[in-house]
């Protein structure tokens, strides 16, 4: 450890760090600035209104559909009529109703993932960047242990241990972001451990749990506001990837990844069942990936006009 | 620089040691008794019994996992609890057609991808530069199977039709002798990878033309090929290094859902069957594969990071 040995040495830091390190209290709200930069940017405009068709889709499309999305209402593969605009799926059901009613599922699993493993990820990275000592190194190689599993195999041979459940998709997706989001989280917070204001509070006493939570985490916002964007994308994509492969919900419900697999067969004579939750998704994903963009972008001109 | 490298490959045989912990686990978090939970609550007690048996239930923890990472050092990982066949000899009927995929795929994906980040580092903030990266945010935040469906409905059903939407392959024949099925499968994999390391090579490209020595090159009147080619771009690969072994090693899980998406008969798609018949010994040993790979070309890339740093290779450690 690095700690000043006396009392003297410790004042002489002190004033030091006066000029050059940032006031840690001004850095709190960081991240409103952070936002607002990136609220003026026309990509994060564009993301933000891709992903808010998207998200009111799912949660007032089944308040607006039709017909329930279990219902049979024409032949298998039907072409559209007037009472099923877009034809129905492979078994008779409406494919517009079914589209409606399938998209909340995948938002609130992919967020709840997102932030499990962003929480959990941060906490670890902060950890080990404040630690400095052998406790570093073990968080880093359980760390690597766990970047090594490609994050779809890892929810999968969870799923195939103990069964299609959703909260085990939830938790296991969430468990493979935290190492990729701890490595990120840890390279910021190390720059910030070394600067002088961490060790005034240090050598002022503040438990050490504080000094995280007001001392570092104030300082890394805009590789974690970055990070949450980053993992939102792919937690969509993993949810919805493990429904697609069949072992999310389970039929008959609705959902935006079963349905692409139930109808892909049928692709040539009613390609509405599949192409309506693909491009939900994809216009999902891209929306996210442009806000992510959009706030990396502010971060990075913030950073600069600091200098 | 040997220490450097020792070091490397003990801390890579450490961390395959704790994956094998990991992927072990998996069994043990089967809930209540294990065969059981396979077999399903109607399981004869003898079917039952059997599995036990099969599974080497009936032993100690740590005698399991010593004949368990026994026989994947050795090449027998245990037989199928849904076919009975040895997992061996499942993987290699199709190890074959995931290689060639995978090398189809990379042997396009990573020049193409480097070639990019240079060419977009050299035309920086002109319209090619921008249309490239807003190209590749749009794919780099589509999920694998959304560009496979969209190369389908593309190419194989609905505006033309050049390429077959599913890889049919007769039992036993090999993906080489019909490579239109491999067209479209390698071609979602590449425009899955290329965003990120195209990426990743035209940030530092810039850097690199931005430095001091790429000026003096210039002044010297070096002819602009040999200051892209000879000066910067040995210098801006450092990091695409890294991150084309990430991207490489992500195939490996991208494989499972890109071969689902097309029937590619591979390991990907053995995988998901397994998954889905919960064949527990098929899905721990193609889990542990996939996560070797990801070591193994991780130390490979920091073998050749160590190569063409002159600093890292000539250091007396």
């Amino acid at each position: 450890m690095t700690q000043p040995q006396t009392v003297e040495q410790a004042l002489d830091l002190v004033p030091e760090a006066g000029p050059e390190a940032p006031p840690p209290r001004l850095q709190r709200f960081q991240w409103l600035g952070i936002l607002r930069e990136a609220s003026r940017l026309t990509r994060t405009r564009i993301g933000l209104a891709m992903v808010g068709v998207i998200v009111l889709i799912a949660l007032f499309g089944p308040l607006v559909a039709p017909h329930t999305p279990t219902e049979f209402i024409a032949a298998p593969n039907h072409g559209p009529t007037s009472d099923a605009i877009l034809g129905a799926d492979a078994l008779g059901r409406d494919v517009f109703s079914r589209f409606l009613h399938g998209g909340l599922t995948v938002l609130w699993m992919a967020a709840a993932a997102t932030v499990l493993g962003v929480v959990v990820g941060t906490a670890v990275g902060l950890i080990a960047a404040y630690s400095r000592n052998w406790l570093d190194g073990v968080l880093m190689r359980l760390n690597d242990v766990l970047l090594a599993f490609p994050q779809i195999i890892f929810v999968l041979l969870a799923v195939s241990a103990i069964g299609p459940k959703l909260w085990l998709i939830v938790v296991t997706v969430g468990i493979t972001h935290a190492p990729r989001v701890a490595r990120v989280i840890r390279g910021a917070a190390q720059q910030i451990v070394e600067r002088d204001f961490i060790k005034a509070e240090e050598v002022a006493g503040e438990r050490r749990s504080r000094i995280i939570m007001q001392g570092l985490l104030p300082n890394v916002t805009s590789p974690l506001l970055v990070e949450l964007g980053l993992r939102m994308t792919f937690s969509i994509g993993l949810v919805a990837a493990i429904s697609f492969l069949g072992f999310g919900l389970q039929p008959p419900t609705a959902d935006w990844g079963l349905m692409i697999n139930e109808n892909r067969l049928s692709i040539t004579v009613m390609p509405w069942g599949v192409l309506l939750p693909v491009l939900a998704i994809a216009v999902l994903t891209v929306g996210t990936n442009l806000v992510t963009d959009g706030i990396a972008r502010a971060a990075i001109g913030l950073e600069r006009s600091n200098e | 620089m040997t220490r450097l490298i020792l070091r490397r490959l003990a801390l890579g045989v450490l961390t395959l040691f704790l994956i094998s912990l990991v992927v072990f686990a998996a069994v043990l978090a089967l809930p209540g008794d294990a065969a059981t939970a396979i077999l399903g609550k109607e399981a004869t007690p003898d079917r039952v019994a059997a599995l036990r048996d099969q599974l080497h239930l009936n032993d100690s923890v740590i005698t399991q996992y010593l004949d368990w990472i026994g026989g994947v050092l050795t090449g027998s990982f245990g037989e199928s609890t849904s076919t009975q066949q040895p997992v061996s000899e499942l993987l290699s009927d199709r190890v074959a057609n995931t290689g060639f995929l995978v090398f189809v795929a990379a042997i396009v994906a990573v020049p193409l991808s480097i070639g990019m980040g240079v060419w977009t580092a050299m035309r920086r903030d002109r319209p090619v530069d921008h249309v490239l990266s807003n190209g590749s945010l749009v794919l780099a935040a589509l999920p694998e199977f959304v560009i496979g469906i969209g190369l389908i409905l593309l190419f194989a059903t609905s505006v033309f039709h050049w390429f077959p939407a599913v890889s049919l392959l007769a039992p036993g024949e090999k993906a080489w002798s019909d490579p239109s099925v491999v067209v479209l499968p390698a071609a979602t994999l590449v425009l899955a990878v290329t965003p990120y390391i195209s990426r990743i090579m035209r940030g530092s490209m810039i850097e690199v033309l931005e430095s001091e020595y790429v000026t003096m090159a210039r002044l010297k009147g070096l002819p602009e090929r040999t200051v892209i080619w000879r000066h910067a771009v040995p210098n801006a690969i450092v990091p695409a290094i890294q991150v084309t072994a990430l991207q490489l090693a992500w195939m490996a899980g991208g494989v499972v859902v890109v071969e689902f998406v097309f029937s590619y008969p591979g390991i990907g798609s053995l995988f998901i069957d397994a998954v889905d018949n919960r064949d527990m010994p098929v899905v721990q040993t193609i889990t542990i594969l996939a996560a070797a790979i990801y070591v193994v070309l991780n130390l490979l890339a920091d073998l050749a990071t160590i190569a063409v740093t002159p600093r890292l290779r000539t250091e007396a450690r």
